[in-house]
């Protein structure tokens, strides 16, 4: 099928591959994905990525991880096994919540950075034993590539690219089943 | 890029600080109205009313822990006896009340403008010791601010002056001398340091050293525009590090001298810190509000959504740093109970929970949940809104620091305290435009401009 075949072109400067990202997208072509060894700031502006929704999960979490801490301390503290704090033995939640305040805080602290690390991975589809959809292992040292579908664009695509400062065009068959 | 204040500003400020004097002066001649004469009809009109019907219970308990430490400390009961000119007890703590209100509502009024502008300057001088790239074209505006520095600095130490012991009970005649009436055992213990002359020998010190880093930054800092070198910006990062040094120092004392020795018994080792955060997170406020509003008279064309963006986050912060504070210093009073300590927090949950709780709600809650959103940030009306709601926080802040110890249960915010913070905003915004017009709203010739310019996220 033809979908299946992309091209991959590589660049060796965060800067050119930035112009050359704006090129591409200029001339309204759709950029698959791009590899990078690094985070390149901007990059995901340029592509015209959706913004993440990872900062809503992780308010979530908070939210969560201080459910958790709540019921959790009132459990321990103040049903199963009443607690006189510092000298006030009022038996109460409320009246005793600055000694909870702390857990609180740290329970949704833990929740939000550990759950949102979690999640990260699996929305990045990283897990253990994956095998690296990486198309090329130079993206993880010093080079940039950038992957775009062919749709009977072939020597258009390349010609733009080459123009965009590309150090290396390839055409590959890309295998669907790696997904 | 040049900026004069406009004549509605200045009719503005000035409108305002004739209002804010009237309000003042009706403060005092209305507190004035109630004497010796005269105090126990007020007691009796108090107490006659449905809303004040448990104020004696609540009066009584207040005193209770007021005089806690007195009690102890003069071993000789008061209570109850007959003092002064035949007044009560009672009625006598009412009277002075009445009186110190007009003071403190002045005192609170002018230390939260002098806060901003001292926050203002501590920022500005990180900015220079970090070398920090991002702020550059915000240092005209933050000049603008600290120029408030002097003049509201001598204020408060005027008003000091001439609160004496409305304000500082460790005024009072007599109260180091042994066998005198007011004689205080603690606070004579602590007399080394807390004494008058002291007082504002260290006060003038820490202005001084204040105003002088003011002085001299705000020189270089002009003197850089026409330089074709760097050397102006180098003396300024040299002294702004020099001057945070000698600043987390004085600002301590001066947190201890100004503020917390209105409750001499009670102490605390991170007030400094929690004035600190304060002052900060206000002045950074009024940072992001005077930039925002310059930008919209189309000034400040150099300051993009992200300074307003980092302005924003350091708003944020900041505030959960003061909560972090806040409630560093509340937990660990409250949970040990020592009665010394715990009075302070007593007091203003007994008489000021409004004010107490409205506080942590205006100066934790609401910037945590409107400043969380990454795009709201970006949002200038936005974060004019929140940074209102952090500025009327922290005068409640202020006010909680001065208000139980002067005027205990009777507080309220009425013409006195709106008439100081109206007289003492309009002389801050009066001084603030009026310096802001007096150099080009960009320092165009600081090594960082150029990235601040490009600054984006």
């Amino acid at each position: 099928m033809e979908a299946s075949k992309v091209i991959h072109a590589i660049y060796t400067d965060d800067d050119v591959l930035m112009s050359a990202v704006k090129t591409v997208k200029a001339k309204k072509h759709h950029i698959e994905e791009i590899y990078t060894p690094f985070p390149v700031h901007g990059l995901d502006k340029a592509m015209g990525l959706a913004p993440t929704r990872l900062a809503i999960t992780a308010f979530m979490y908070g939210c969560v991880g201080l459910t958790v801490a709540i019921t959790m301390m009132n459990f321990i503290m103040i049903k199963d096994w009443p607690q006189d704090i510092g000298g006030k033995p009022s038996f109460s939640y409320l009246e005793n919540l600055p000694a909870f305040v702390p857990i609180m805080f740290e329970l949704t602290v833990f929740f939000a950075a550990h759950l949102m690390v979690i999640t990260f991975y699996l929305r990045s589809r990283m897990w253990p034993f994956k095998k690296a959809e990486n198309p090329d292992p130079r993206t993880t040292d010093d080079h940039f590539l950038m992957e775009i579908a062919i749709h009977n664009n072939e020597s258009e695509l390349t010609s733009l690219l080459q123009e965009t400062g590309a150090v290396e065009i390839n055409i590959v068959d890309k295998d669907e089943d790696a997904h | 890029m040049e900026y004069k204040i406009s004549n509605r500003l200045r009719m503005g400020a000035i409108i305002m600080m004739v209002l804010g004097l009237i309000g003042v002066a009706y403060g005092f001649i209305d507190s004035h109205h109630w004497n010796e004469g005269n105090i126990d009809q007020y007691i009796k009109a108090e107490n006659s009313h449905g809303s004040h019907g448990d104020t004696h219970a609540t009066e009584a308990h207040g005193d209770e822990h007021a005089e806690a430490g007195h009690a102890v400390a003069k071993n000789d009961d008061h209570h109850g006896e007959e003092a002064h000119g035949g007044l009560t007890h009672h009625e006598e703590h009412a009277l002075h009340q009445i009186h110190n209100r007009p003071y403190a509502a002045l005192y609170v009024g002018a230390f939260f403008f002098f806060m901003i502008a001292l926050g203002v300057l501590a920022f500005y001088a990180i900015q220079y010791a970090a070398q920090a790239g991002w702020s550059p074209v915000l240092f005209r505006v933050m000049e603008g601010i600290t120029s408030y520095v002097l003049p509201g600095g001598l204020i408060v130490l005027a008003i000091a002056f001439a609160a004496d012991s409305h304000l500082f009970v460790w005024l009072k005649e007599g109260v180091t001398e042994v066998g005198h009436e007011n004689y205080d055992k603690l606070v004579a213990g602590k007399s080394g340091w807390l004494n008058k002359t002291g007082f504002f020998i260290r006060g003038l010190i820490f202005l001084g050293g204040w105003s002088l880093y003011r002085y001299f930054s705000r020189k270089f800092s002009i003197a850089q525009d026409n330089a074709s070198d760097n050397k102006n910006f180098k003396k300024n990062f040299r002294i702004s590090a020099a001057f945070l040094v000698f600043y987390i120092y004085t600002e301590s004392m001066m947190s201890w001298d100004w503020i917390m020795s209105v409750d001499p018994h009670w102490f605390s080792t991170l007030f400094g810190w929690y004035v600190f955060a304060s002052m900060f997170v206000s002045g950074i406020t009024v940072i992001a509000m005077i930039s925002i509003y310059l930008k919209s008279k189309g000034l400040l064309e150099f300051v993009n959504d992200s300074h307003i963006h980092d302005l924003a986050k350091f708003m944020f912060g900041i505030s959960i740093f003061w909560t972090y504070l806040w409630f560093s210093q509340f937990m660990l009073i409250w949970y040990s109970n020592i009665p010394e300590e715990v009075t302070y927090f007593v007091t203003r949950i007994e008489h000021y929970k409004l004010p107490f709780f409205g506080m942590l709600a205006m100066n934790f809650i609401f910037p945590l949940l409107l400043l969380m959103n990454s795009d709201y940030k970006r949002i200038n009306w936005f974060v004019i809104m929140a940074g209102i709601v952090i500025l009327c926080g922290h005068y409640l802040d202020v006010f909680n620091w001065i208000m139980p110890a002067t005027v205990v249960d009777r507080w309220f915010i009425g013409m006195p305290e709106i008439g100081a913070v109206l007289l003492f905003g309009g002389l801050f915004l009066f001084i603030v435009f009026t310096a802001l017009g007096k150099a080009p709203l960009l320092a165009k010739q600081n090594p960082f401009t150029e990235e601040s310019k490009h600054f984006h996220y």
